[in-house]
């Protein structure tokens, strides 16, 4: 496809990138956090895209290619509005201690269906700080592996473990109360009768 | 070797990603058999992990991908065809 197009046949660009649209927007909206901004950053990306499709290589993955140039453009975006903004973080800091429960059950997907529910793990992802919330969206939600994902990051690959432990353990630390208390309550058994 | 709860927190990724070499994974196991707590940590971060996962969570807005299509469409016949580049 990515000859053809850059043969002349441009309109194929489209057929190219449909796989894409959700990733793309995906990555852009958990890093900026508000929709227009991510909709508007997703169309620049696949754009950029379009324009630099000749120095697309095919030793990496095309959707490897263009989340880095989705990322590039989401922290660009993000870094005017915020010109202090820093993504260092400190991977020797101390360890998150999770949230401890002893009555811990399962929580179905379709619990999802209830708006409160997603709302609840939206706002859990969006307090993650940046750094954590980039490799806990790559490996999880786009599902690279660690190699892509240091790559994508420019960061090693011990730093991508680090990161995506400390980014679980928040999410559970934030989540696993809330949820459990949203969770439709058991029958309560009384053993004496 | 015997782990306690904290050793096994920092192994949960490990665990659940099995990328913990065979001993550690083994020890990490024997201390779930009898930790209530620590059975319930690893639990609810693979439940939360599955759910955080799914696509109800990042939904596309309504008409996303015509906006994204048509601006496309304008930004390709502005601009010239891309072309190959030497590297």
């Amino acid at each position: 496809m990515i000859a053809e197009i850059l043969a002349g046949r441009t309109e194929v660009f489209h057929d190219l990138i449909r796989p894409y649209e959700r990733s793309v927007y995906m990555m852009v909206l958990s890093m900026l956090r508000n929709e227009a901004e991510a909709e508007d950053v997703a169309q620049e990306t696949f754009i950029k895209a379009y324009r630099n499709l000749g120095r697309f290589r095919s030793e990496s993955r095309f959707s490897t290619w263009l989340i880095a140039i989705a990322l590039n453009e989401a922290r660009a975006r993000l870094r005017r509005k915020q010109p202090a903004l820093t993504d260092s973080i400190d991977d020797m800091e101390g360890s998150v201690v999770p949230a401890q429960l002893t009555d811990w059950r399962e929580i179905p997907s379709e619990t999802l269906e209830r708006q409160e529910v997603r709302s609840l793990i939206r706002r859990a992802l969006d307090a993650l700080p940046l750094p954590y919330r980039e490799v806990f969206v790559l490996r999880e939600l786009e599902e690279r592996n660690v190699q892509e994902t240091a790559e994508t990051l420019g960061i090693t690959i011990a730093s991508v473990k680090m990161r995506l432990h400390r980014a679980r353990m928040m999410l559970q630390k934030q989540l696993a109360p809330q949820l459990i208390s949203s969770a439709p309550k058991r029958r309560r058994r009384f053993p004496w009768f | 070797m015997v782990l306690n709860c904290r050793h096994v927190w920092e192994y949960i990724s490990g665990y659940l990603d099995n990328t913990l070499d065979e001993q550690t994974r083994a020890d990490v196991e024997r201390h779930l058999e009898h930790c209530e707590i620590c059975s319930a940590v690893l639990d609810s971060t693979r439940n939360i992990l599955i759910l955080t996962a799914d696509d109800r969570i990042f939904e596309l807005p309504l008409g996303y991908s015509e906006r994204l299509h048509a601006r496309l469409r304008k930004a390709i016949s502005e601009a010239p065809p891309p072309s190959e580049e030497s590297s």
